[in-house]
């Protein structure tokens, strides 16, 4: 972004990991060069790429809320190169990040209404933006309905920010693992998260519905969303696909005519219907 | 705006030096043990001659096999990024075809959409293209049926038409050309004074020069078709005997595809962007496992159809300009050029 | 070339349901041969046989696109039976997997089903290198040290990394090969020499002891290096110290260990 090379990176301090559950950690990462991270705004749902230099970039969505300005944050679970070499990185340590890239979340078109968040696994990061987006601008919307599940206990991811956003509220918070995943000091829901979503969601008309996790979650979802009354408009999503450049040269990324990563991430189901299954 | 001359050879060498000692690097078409590439020559007789095509395409002056983005050194737990900013050299691009002038505009707007890739487009600055427009053609040759022709101008900056004896009609169409022909208006004359005629440039018949290359279809009726056999087993059948190798796309003079990798030695590294090709199985590849193109199939449905659907349609330029390179260096003899054909007449 | 021959061989295979695809050779663009997929006994008059069918077919043996299509049958000159040979002892192909249509240089088609009939089809044609690959082998053996890295750094520095030699070569069969691992990158992905010198020089190693000497990898090349002679050279010395595959029953040197050995290579 620098020196106007569209393929050179920010550098960027790790100023503080979480350990959120066994192999995901979350980065608060700030900019080395402070009017870099002055200058730097994005928008929910927007991706960037993190260079660990020596092993190359890795893709992820920007965890943080663009309303908190000066840092931004990335969740990763390590399961390759980059995320490995990541996973191995310090406090203090130096990455790189290229960003912001990607289209957004239309959040200004949902004023007025109501929102349910349904997320499953280490798919809540891409969610954790807007959710914190649209918490900060609260009085925009009507009512925010957060469904969280995951395999187990100990595979929950924010938990601590989970507690937060319960103790709001204003917000109806509901976590859930799925059956057999519960400690005996678990006090949230049991079941499987398109079940949950089931009961709580609030009337289809004048809501939106962003849904992101696993595939297997998302196809058995859909159906209990569709019997809700949503329609594919009215469902968003966020797809990922291999991706190296981020911004559509590369070609990895293209699905059909989209390129997830200028298309993308954020997608309606209406726009995902119309895709061929390549993604 | 196009402005019509007359060089001889004798001319051109004279023009060629002229370049060259006044700081221009000359990239032309070279035979290295059969097979024709792009490199730099000193001199005129160095230059390839009686072929129909070259092997490797002339992308790699504005887009090379690899290229270095950045480098970064490491100081205890501190990293220094090295900015690359190597100037580029003043090139003339000397003999390509006018198929390989028309790339220059695909790999343009896929490098210059929404961001702008620096590094390209200064190179692009820099070069002058002079091609030299077909007297043959061959069976793997099919750029009328793209938009282009035998004796197209567009992406030249100068183009050079062999007539009779060793004279030469040269087009001189953009600024940059123009920059050229003033560089040495004695080399080039109004008239052709071969022995028989002495026409006018603006008279020469260029078409009694060049080579017939018959359209074989239509390129709009090809994009409308392609969108009718996505889910066509027509894609399967066409891919059985496709090796998987990178060959296509890498001569292919219109095809962007790169990877971006990091190569580090100690306390020191590089990352370069380098050429990369969606027929190659794990291109789609993700780190969990899931191939959204498992088979050869989908990813040679994907280079097609990204051609000649996908590409015009986001940038409004083809994916390919109908050289015949991929066709003639596939060791497995896939035939572009057949595969369409056969596409257009599938139900 | 008895080609009226094969085709009636062939088009009994598939009539009888014996095989359900022949993979042969057919008519290509510019007078050449390309690889051609018979599934109905009706299209049998695609095959052709002449002296350019030398593109090497077993390399779709190990596809699994080509192997969803069934049972095949494939038309194999000596090269190709080589290589199929080398796939058996690999245990890539089991005996009964194919039907293998082997054709001599007499012309003569064989039908053959396994391990043993084929290696006794090939045994009796030592596999031997031209007289041309001879001269231009002892031509590079002849230089100095510094002479043949000056060779192969420009032969190697064309290498644009497109990986057709890998592609068509019959025996790089590895469905993750070592270029597809990048934990670690062993092997540079840019074709600049470094990354180039790498990938032929470990592709040759891997292919020391197995490679048949087909020719493809040179042929599949755009750049028209002759990467045969790297394999060529290696196929050499590992013949002469470990001994050849017609000296002994089913092995191939690299893949057995014998405490007899010899180890004077160790220096």
């Amino acid at each position: 972004m620098s020196n106007g090379n569209i393929y050179y990176p920010y550098l960027m301090r790790i100023e503080n990991i979480i350990d959120e559950a066994p192999e995901i950690k979350t980065f608060r990462l700030t900019f080395i060069k402070e009017n870099e991270g002055k200058n730097f705004a994005f928008k929910a749902g927007q991706f960037g790429e993190y260079s660990v230099f020596g092993e190359g970039e890795c893709t992820f969505c920007i965890a943080s809320s663009p309303t908190r300005t000066g840092y931004i944050e990335c969740t990763f679970r390590r399961v390759g190169r980059i995320t490995g070499a990541l996973a191995e990185k310090e406090a203090g340590d130096i990455v790189g990040f290229r960003g912001p890239y990607g289209n957004t979340f239309p959040i200004d078109n949902w004023n007025g209404k109501n929102l349910i968040f349904i997320a499953g696994g280490i798919a809540l990061p891409p969610l954790r933006c807007v959710i914190w987006n649209t918490l900060d601008l609260r009085d925009n919307f009507k009512d925010i309905t957060i469904v969280y599940g995951a395999k187990t206990v100990a595979e929950l991811v924010y938990k601590y920010e989970l507690e937060e956003w319960k103790n709001r509220g204003d917000v109806k918070v509901l976590t859930t693992v799925d059956p057999g995943g519960e400690t005996p000091a678990w006090k949230g829901e049991v079941g499987f998260v398109p079940t949950i979503v089931d009961k709580v969601a609030p009337p289809s008309a004048n809501t939106i519905a962003i849904v992101c996790g696993p595939p297997i979650m998302i196809k058995l979802t859909l159906p209990i969303l569709t019997k809700l009354g949503f329609t594919p408009e009215n469902i968003f999503t966020t797809l990922e696909n291999r991706m190296k450049c981020g911004f559509g040269k590369c070609g990895r990324c293209n699905v059909g005519e989209y390129f997830v990563c200028k298309d993308g991430p954020v997608f309606t189901f209406a726009q995902i219907n119309t895709l061929p299954p390549e993604y | 705006m196009t402005e019509r001359k007359i060089i001889n050879k004798a001319s051109l060498d004279e023009l060629f030096n002229k370049l060259k000692s006044g700081g221009k690097r000359i990239i032309a078409p070279r035979d290295k043990k059969g097979k024709i590439i792009f490199e730099e020559i000193s001199s005129l007789k160095d230059i390839a001659s009686d072929y129909i095509q070259t092997t490797l395409s002339p992308k790699q002056t504005v887009f090379p096999r690899y290229e270095e983005i950045l480098s970064y050194q490491f100081e205890n737990r501190n990293i220094k990024i090295d900015k690359e900013t190597k100037k580029p050299v003043p090139t003339v691009l000397f003999g390509v075809r006018p198929c390989d002038a028309r790339s220059l505009s695909t790999l343009n707007a896929v490098f210059t959409w929404d961001y702008i890739d620096t590094s390209f487009t200064s190179k692009l600055e820099n070069t002058t293209v002079i091609s030299i427009s077909c007297s043959k053609s061959d069976e793997y040759c099919f750029c009328t049926s793209v938009g282009g022709s035998p004796g197209d101008t567009a992406g030249s900056d100068i183009l050079l038409t062999h007539l009779d004896n060793d004279n030469f009609l040269a087009e001189i169409i953009t600024e940059k050309g123009k920059a050229i022909l003033l560089s040495a208006p004695e080399l080039f004359s109004d008239k052709d004074k071969s022995a028989s005629g002495g026409k006018d440039a603006p008279a020469v018949e260029k078409e009694k020069y060049l080579a017939h290359v018959k359209p074989y279809f239509d390129v709009k009726e090809l994009t409308n078709k392609l969108t009718k056999l996505f889910n066509s087993d027509i894609w399967e059948e066409q891919s059985l005997r496709c090796l998987g190798c990178g060959t296509c796309a890498f001569v292919c003079p219109a095809c962007t595809c790169f990877d971006i990798q990091d190569e580090t030695n100690g306390n020191y590294g590089e990352r370069f962007m380098c050429w990369d090709s969606c027929a190659f199985a794990l291109f789609t590849l993700h780190t969990s496992g899931h191939n959204p193109r498992e088979t050869q199939a989908p990813r040679w449905r994907q280079r097609l159809i990204h051609k000649f659907l996908y590409q015009p349609e986001r940038l409004s330029v083809y994916g390919c300009v109908g050289c015949g390179r991929c066709s003639r260096a596939c060791p497995a003899d896939m035939n572009l050029l057949e595969h369409l054909v056969e596409i257009m007449e599938a139900q | 070339m008895n080609l009226q021959d094969l085709k009636t061989k062939a088009q009994k295979l598939l009539e009888s349901n014996t095989v359900n695809v022949i993979i042969g050779y057919g008519q290509g663009s510019g007078g050449e041969v390309r690889p051609v997929f018979i599934r109905k006994p009706a299209d049998i008059d695609k095959l052709v046989l002449n002296d350019k069918c030398v593109q090497n077919l077993a390399v779709y043996l190990t596809k699994h696109e080509i192997k969803k299509l069934g049972k095949p049958g494939i038309v194999a000159p000596l090269p190709v039976t080589r290589a199929i040979y080398q796939l058996m002892l690999e245990k890539q192909i089991a005996d009964g997997e194919i039907v293998v249509l082997g054709i001599k240089n007499n012309g003569i088609i064989t039908e053959l089903t396994d391990n043993k009939s084929i290696r006794s089809f090939i045994s009796d044609v030592p596999s031997e290198l031209t007289s041309e690959e001879k001269a231009r082998l002892s031509e590079i053996k002849s230089l100095s040290q510094q002479d043949k890295w000056r060779y192969w750094d420009e032969e190697l520095s064309a290498c644009i990394k497109c990986y057709a030699c890998k592609s068509s070569c019959p025996l790089c069969y590895c469905s993750r090969c070592t270029i597809e691992c990048n934990q670690p990158q062993w092997i540079s992905v840019p074709s600049h020499l470094l990354g180039n010198m790498e990938w032929h020089i470990m592709r040759a190693m891997h292919l020391a002891g197995r490679c048949v000497n087909c020719g493809e990898c040179a042929r599949a090349c755009p750049m028209g290096i002759p990467l045969n002679l790297l394999t060529q050279r290696l196929s050499e010395v590992i013949e002469k110290t470990f001994g050849t595959s017609e000296s002994a029953e089913a092995f191939y040197p690299l893949s057995t260990f014998n405490v007899n050995d010899k180890e004077d290579f160790i220096r």
